[in-house]
């Protein structure tokens, strides 16, 4: 299960990697979101992954699930959530006030 | 167990949510910011005279011990960066009142000023990993309003980019903490020191050191500043000259604090690294203030010529570096904000950032020119000023760590900051006045209390070091004995 985690975690990454060296602000944001699902991803599998663990400890249960990388993806989705909306505002402003959305054209000028 | 701990992050919370109810109160707003940062400051000088008196202070959120629980951390290093924090934050929100304009104040600018001193004071405090990361998205966001409120073309368009290349080095950031979580079990600063003093740094946790090094060197303008020179200078002149004296320094903390604290044990590779890196910073940075004739990419420059000599004091790793460095970075955060201010006035005056379009403003302004003065002199090292003490012992630890050619780099970088701003000072006061009082685009009234303030404070600094001397030692020894730390956290619990 680690493994298949694992490739699509790496799948996640290429495909961010590939949105963000294009150059149209909707999809850099779109790439930056995949990586930060990714991961999440890598979160939930770096604390180790059990079928059948509760997340509590007690002396009757055997196995028992970290509950933590869980708390810090809650806390990770949610500041990505904040931050993604924030950019999507913020792209559709420049966009509008530049009139384009091509990152080459947004480098700036000398003498403006 | 401290209660006062909590205060200088949550004051400033406080004050901002009430702001948003407080829309259209602006003057009550204006004098509960400045009465905020003033607490924080006052809270800040008595957590540290009992740091001072009793050691490290710690708050256990909610009761639970450290490892289990999030705390707050409060050593001298953290607490004398708050109280420079609050001074500068002070002085800059004065500066605002006249120079910001109605349209930013009533669109809720101070209650985001007040949130970036909350995710500034937060990520010093801190002593939980991820807890550093929540605050350092606390004052990221509130950044990223900063520079695009206004919403002018520039603005938006470099706020693209900060924002984008931030949530990048946050996304990894999370990177480094997965890595760390599933080595170490645990998030706990102090935790996460033991399990690697006990495991030993092997060459898996090195890698994870020069990823974190690579978050943190995006956030502090360490060789990869590519974003920060448009940045910086967008937003309006109060908070270009917060973002430059605080934005970039919670970075340096951070990696002051991962790299005495947690990955100590290979600085031959990790230390090294750094030092590299500083010097490549000095000298891309110095080349860049060197070369440009706009004021506001020559401050910015300064901005990373500092924030590379800062760390070449920590790369070093000997107790006179890291005293310089903390001496380097109390004083860069003030000089950056008084020349940052006081460029911000020289545009506001003149209507341009082109030096050749300015001349002579010493005629009508001969404080202001002289305040320019001072601060740039401080900012090279010259003795009476506070630069000095910070730039002596940060060059003798790294001769003394046998890194001659980062000491050597490191003045060379001085004599680069000196040319660019004697070349402000030269263009923009000396001259031929071109500008009679009446042609001005704009006066110095109500401007020059925060700028006479902060040079008051960079000349009792160089003049009376010895005021905070001991405070400054006992950050050092903090530093550079890892365990001080550890065992403040753990109060005498058993470590798990």
């Amino acid at each position: 299960m680690e493994t298949l985690i694992a490739i699509v975690i790496g799948i996640l990454f290429s495909i961010g990697t590939y949105l963000i060296l294009s150059n149209q602000m909707l999809r850099i944001i779109l790439g930056l979101s995949l990586i930060s699902h990714g991961i999440n991803l890598m979160i939930m599998v770096m604390g180790g992954l059990k079928t059948g663990g509760p997340p509590l400890l007690s002396e009757t249960f055997q196995s028992f699930t970290d509950a933590i990388p869980q708390a810090l993806i809650l806390t990770a989705i949610v500041i990505n959530f904040a931050v993604t909306a924030f950019l999507l505002v913020l792209s559709y402003r420049t966009y509008k006030k530049h009139g384009t959305d091509d990152m080459n054209q947004l480098r700036g000028h000398e003498h403006e | 167990m401290n209660n006062l701990l909590i205060w200088p992050v949550i004051l400033p919370l406080i004050a901002g949510l009430l702001f948003i109810l407080l829309r259209n109160h602006i003057r009550l707003q204006r004098v509960i910011s400045v009465v905020v940062l003033g607490v924080v400051a006052g809270i800040s000088i008595a957590i540290m005279n009992q740091i001072s008196v009793n050691g490290i202070q710690t708050l256990q959120l909610g009761g639970w011990q450290a490892p289990f629980g999030i705390g707050l951390v409060a050593d001298m290093f953290s607490m004398l960066l708050v109280l420079t924090t609050s001074i500068i934050a002070f002085c800059c929100v004065i500066f605002s009142f006249r120079t910001i304009g109605k349209e930013r104040e009533r669109h809720y600018f101070y209650s985001l000023f007040l949130f970036l001193i909350t995710g500034v004071n937060g990520s010093f405090m801190t002593g939980d990993l991820f807890n550093l990361y929540v605050f350092f998205e606390v004052l990221l966001l509130a950044s990223y309003v900063l520079v695009s409120l206004g919403g002018t073309k520039i603005q938006l368009r470099e706020t693209m980019k900060y924002v984008i290349i931030n949530v990048l080095s946050s996304a990894f950031f999370l990177v480094g903490i997965a890595y760390i979580y599933s080595i170490t079990g645990t998030l706990n600063l102090a935790h996460i020191s033991v399990r690697i003093a006990e495991a030993g740094q092997d060459g898996f946790i090195t890698t994870i050191a020069i990823l974190f090094l690579l978050v943190f060197g995006i956030k502090a303008g360490l060789f990869l500043f590519y974003w920060l020179p448009g940045s910086y200078s967008a937003p309006p002149t109060a908070v270009s000259a917060l973002f430059a004296a605080l934005l970039t320094k919670v970075g340096i903390y951070a990696i002051i604090r991962m790299y005495t604290l947690v990955f100590y044990h290979e600085p031959q590779i990790t230390h090294l690294l750094l030092g590299i890196l500083a010097a490549l910073t000095m000298i891309l940075g110095g080349i860049g203030a060197v070369a440009y004739s706009d004021i506001n990419k020559i401050l910015t420059y300064n901005v990373i010529i500092g924030a590379g000599f800062i760390l070449a004091g920590i790369a070093a790793f000997t107790e006179n570096g890291a005293l310089g460095s903390i001496y380097y970075l109390i004083h860069d955060m003030i000089v950056k904000a008084l020349i940052f201010l006081i460029g911000g006035v020289i545009v506001y005056l003149t209507g341009t950032t082109t030096l050749k379009e300015m001349s002579g403003l010493i005629r009508n302004h001969p404080y202001l020119g002289w305040m320019f003065f001072i601060g740039s002199l401080s900012l090279i090292g010259i003795p009476p000023l506070s630069g000095f003490i910070g730039k002596v012992f940060v060059t003798r630890g790294t001769f003394e760590a046998g890194y001659y050619w980062l000491g050597f780099i490191g003045l060379i970088a001085s004599l680069m900051i000196l040319y660019s701003v004697m070349k402000i000072f030269m263009n923009a006061f000396w001259g031929e006045t071109v500008l009679s009082e009446e042609e001005e685009k704009g006066t110095t009234k109500g401007v020059m209390v925060p700028i006479a303030l902060l040079t008051a404070l960079t000349i009792a600094l160089g003049i009376g070091p010895e005021i905070i001397n001991s405070y400054v030692e006992t950050a050092v020894e903090g530093l550079m004995n890892p365990q001080i730390y550890i065992d403040a956290v753990f109060g005498g619990n058993e470590i798990p």
